[in-house]
C-alpha cells in the first residue's frame, strides 16, 4: 500500500523502487472527457494513427490522392496564362472524387464500429461512465470528421492555390465557403450511412462490401435512369430521381443552395423549391442514421 | 459494498431475479449459481445498465437506479466472454479503457503499465493481443477492470477456459486484488470448490433467489472431501478394501458411495477431512499397509452438492 521509495532521493545513490500496488487518487474526468477521448481515438483511427503500419496505408493513400489531384489542378491553373478562375468549382470536387470517398468510408466505417461489435468490446465501454448516447455520438462525429478532413483538405489546397494565382479574392472565398458547407453536409450524411451499414455487419468484409455497394449501386442506378429520362425527353423527373442516392442528394442540395453546377444530365439540378425537399431528405437520413445506431446499441449493452 | 432489497427482474418469459435481498461487505465474495441462476442479470443491475423490475439495489452506497454513472466510475467489470480486439497490444487497449474510465492521458499510461505488471504481463504487453494464450487474455481482461483503481470489481467467471494451473494462478491473483490492492471483489462461478479457497464469503443463488449466504469457513467445514487412491500389493490384493478397513479403524469417517461412472471409481475412497491431521492419518495408514499412494486430493465440489439432502441437513445443523 505504501508508495515510499527507500534509499534516498539523492541522484546517484541506489534507489529501491517499491513495486507494490499504488492507489490512484488523481482526477477522474468523467463522461464528457471519455466521450472526447473516444472521439479523438476513433478519428485518429480512421487514418490509421495509433494503429498498425498496415492500417495506415489505405487511408493515407486515399488522402494523398485527394490532395494530389487538387494540387495538380492548382498547378495547371497557376501555370496557364490568362486564367481568372479555377478550372472547376469547389463544390464539384467531391462529386468528381466520389469513388475515393466511398472507398475511404467503406474501409474505415467497419473499422470504427464492427470491431467493437465483433470482438464484443462494447460491454467494456458501457460498464464505464459513458453511455450509449455518448458512444454513438462520439463514433458518429468521428466518422463525419474523418470524411470531412478527407474532403475539405483538397478544397483548402484549391483555395490556397487560387489565392496564390491572384484570382478574385471575394469570388474565391465565397466559392470556398460554399464548398466547405457542402462537404460538411456530405460528411455527416456519408458518415451516418457508413456507420449504420457497418454496425449491422459485424464481419468487416461484409461491412466494406455493403458500404461500397450502397454508395455506388444507388449512384449508378440513379444516373442511368436520369440519363434515360434525359434521352427520352422527360427532363422534369431528373431532379426527383436525384433523391435516391447519397451522392446525387448532395449534388442536388448544393445546386439548389450553394451555387453549384449540377452534374445531372443537362445540368437539370433542382431549384430552390425542390431543393427544400432535398434538404429535408438529407436531414431525415442523418437523423435516421442516428436513430438506427441508437437502437442497434440498445441490445448489445452487456 | 453491495446491498439489494427484494430485488426482482422479470422478463416476459422468465423471472431472472426473484425478491433477492443481499448484503455484501468488503472482501472477496463469491457468487455461486448454476448457469441461468441470475448471476449476470444481477451484475447488469448492479452496474446500473438494466433497471430492476422492483426492489432496490445500492453499490458503494449509491443507488443503482439514479447513480449508475458514478457507480461505474468506481467499479470495474470483467465480462465472462471474450472482449479483446486481436489487432492492438495489451498496453494500447488498456490505456484506451483507462481513458474511457475518465483517467487523464498520463495517468492512464502510468496506471496501465502498473496494472499490467501486477496481473503478470511483462514484455508481451507490447505485442498484439491476437497472439496471446487464454491465460494471458484473462489477465488483460482483469487488468482493464482494475486499471482505474476501482473500489469494487465484478468478475464474471474469471477462470472460464483456463487449465488447472492457470485457474490457480487466476484465483491467487483475485485473492491479491483484495489483500494487496485493497479492492473488494465479487466473483461469480459455478464451481463452489474454487471459490472456497479464494473467497471470504460465499453467496449461493438459484433460480433468482438467495439459497445461502455465509462465510467460506462454514462451507469448507461441511464439504471438504478427500479422495484417496492406492495400489494393490502382494500382501493386500485389494488395497482399497484394506485401506478402508484401516482408516475406519483409525476413526475416520468414510463415505459409503464411490464416484460412479468415473475412471477407477471402485478404487477411490472418499472420506471427510476433519483437518490437517486427517492427511497425516491417511499417509501413515497407507505406509503401514505398504501400499502405493496414487493420489490424495481435495474433491472439487460442484454447486449441486449444496442441494444434496445430506449436505443441506449438515448445513442446517451448522446454521
Amino acid at each position: 500500500m505504501s508508495t515510499q521509495t527507500q534509499g534516498g532521493q539523492v541522484p546517484g545513490t541506489t534507489r529501491i523502487h517499491n513495486i507494490g500496488y499504488r492507489n490512484y487518487d488523481g482526477p477522474r474526468l468523467g463522461r464528457a472527457y471519455a466521450r472526447r477521448s473516444l472521439y479523438s481515438q476513433s478519428l485518429r483511427g480512421a487514418f490509421g494513427l495509433g494503429r498498425s503500419a498496415k492500417s495506415k496505408v489505405l487511408p493515407m493513400i486515399l488522402l494523398g490522392i485527394m490532395c494530389m489531384v487538387a494540387a495538380i489542378i492548382v498547378a495547371v491553373a497557376v501555370a496557364t496564362p490568362n486564367m481568372t478562375d479555377l478550372p472547376l468549382k469547389y463544390t464539384r470536387y467531391a462529386i468528381i472524387m466520389q469513388a475515393l470517398i466511398a472507398l475511404f468510408l467503406a474501409s474505415q466505417a467497419p473499422q470504427s464500429v464492427s470491431r467493437d461489435l465483433r470482438f464484443k468490446s462494447v460491454p467494456l465501454y458501457f460498464s464505464r461512465p459513458i453511455e450509449r448516447v455518448d458512444y454513438v455520438l462520439a463514433k458518429f462525429a468521428a466518422m463525419a470528421s474523418a470524411v470531412f478532413v478527407l474532403t475539405a483538405a483538397p478544397l483548402v489546397i484549391l483555395y490556397a492555390g487560387a489565392l496564390l494565382a491572384k484570382f478574385d479574392f471575394a469570388d474565391q472565398t465565397k466559392g470556398f465557403a460554399q464548398g466547405l458547407v457542402s462537404v460538411a453536409v456530405l460528411s455527416v450524411l456519408f458518415g451516418g450511412i457508413g456507420l449504420v451499414l457497418a454496425a449491422f455487419t459485424p464481419r468487416r468484409g461484409f461491412g466494406v462490401a455493403a458500404v461500397i455497394a450502397t454508395l455506388t449501386i444507388t449512384y449508378g442506378a440513379v444516373s442511368t435512369v436520369q440519363a434515360i429520362a434525359w434521352e427520352t425527353g422527360s427532363a422534369g423527373v431528373i431532379q426527383w430521381l436525384g433523391l435516391f442516392s447519397p451522392v446525387t442528394l448532395i449534388d442536388g442540395l448544393q445546386t439548389a443552395f450553394l451555387g453549384a453546377t449540377s452534374a445531372f444530365p443537362g445540368g437539370e439540378g433542382p431549384g430552390a423549391g425542390v431543393g427544400v425537399v432535398y434538404l429535408l431528405v438529407v436531414l431525415a437520413l442523418i437523423a435516421g442514421s442516428y436513430g438506427v445506431l441508437m437502437r442497434r446499441y440498445r441490445k448489445v449493452g452487456l | 459494498m453491495i446491498a439489494t432489497e427484494s430485488l426482482s427482474k422479470r422478463f416476459p418469459r422468465v423471472t431472472a431475479l426473484d425478491r433477492l435481498s443481499l448484503d455484501i461487505g468488503p472482501g472477496v465474495t463469491g457468487l455461486v449459481g448454476a448457469n441461468g441462476a441470475g448471476k449476470s442479470t444481477l451484475i447488469k443491475i448492479l452496474l446500473g445498465l438494466s433497471p430492476a423490475t422492483e426492489g432496490r439495489a445500492a453499490v458503494l452506497g449509491l443507488d443503482v437506479a439514479t447513480n449508475g454513472a458514478r457507480i461505474r466510475e468506481q467499479v470495474g467489470y470483467m465480462p465472462e466472454h471474450d472482449c479483446l480486439p486481436p489487432d492492438v497490444s495489451a498496453t494500447e487497449f488498456v490505456v484506451h479503457m483507462a481513458r474511457m474510465s475518465g483517467l487523464p492521458p498520463t495517468a492512464a499510461r502510468e496506471r496501465t503499465a502498473d496494472t499490467l505488471r501486477h496481473v503478470g504481463l511483462y514484455e508481451e504487453r507490447y505485442r498484439p493481443i491476437g497472439g496471446y494464450s487464454t491465460g494471458m487474455k484473462q489477465r488483460v481482461k482483469l487488468a482493464q477492470a482494475l486499471v482505474h483503481d476501482p473500489k469494487l470489481v465484478l468478475l464474471d467467471e474469471p477462470t472460464n477456459g483456463l487449465d488447472p494451473v492457470g485457474r490457480d494462478e487466476m484465483l491467487g491473483l483475485i485473492r491479491r486484488v483484495h489483500t494487496d490492492f485493497g479492492i473488494s471483489v465479487l466473483v461469480t462461478s459455478h464451481l463452489l470448490g474454487e471459490l472456497e479457497r479464494t473467497c471470504d464469503h460465499v453467496v449461493v443463488v438459484d433460480g433468482g433467489t438467495l439459497l445461502r449466504s455465509s462465510s467460506t469457513k462454514e462451507f469448507t467445514q461441511t464439504t471438504t472431501t478427500l479422495a484417496v487412491e492406492v495400489t494393490d500389493s502382494d500382501a493386500h490384493p485389494d488395497g482399497t478394501a484394506a485401506l478402508r478397513a484401516a482408516l475406519t479403524a483409525a476413526g475416520l469417517k468414510l463415505h459409503d458411495r464411490t464416484e460412479d461412472g468415473l475412471p477407477g471409481a471402485g478404487h477411490i475412497l472418499l472420506l471427510e477431512a476433519a483437518g490437517e491431521e486427517t492427511y497425516d492419518t491417511v499417509r501413515d495408514a497407507v505406509a503401514e499397509l505398504g501400499l502405493g499412494l496414487v493420489r490424495m486430493e481435495q474433491r472439487r465440489h460442484h454447486i449441486a452438492e449444496v442441494f444434496r439432502p445430506e449436505a443441506a441437513k449438515a448445513m442446517e445443523v451448522q446454521a
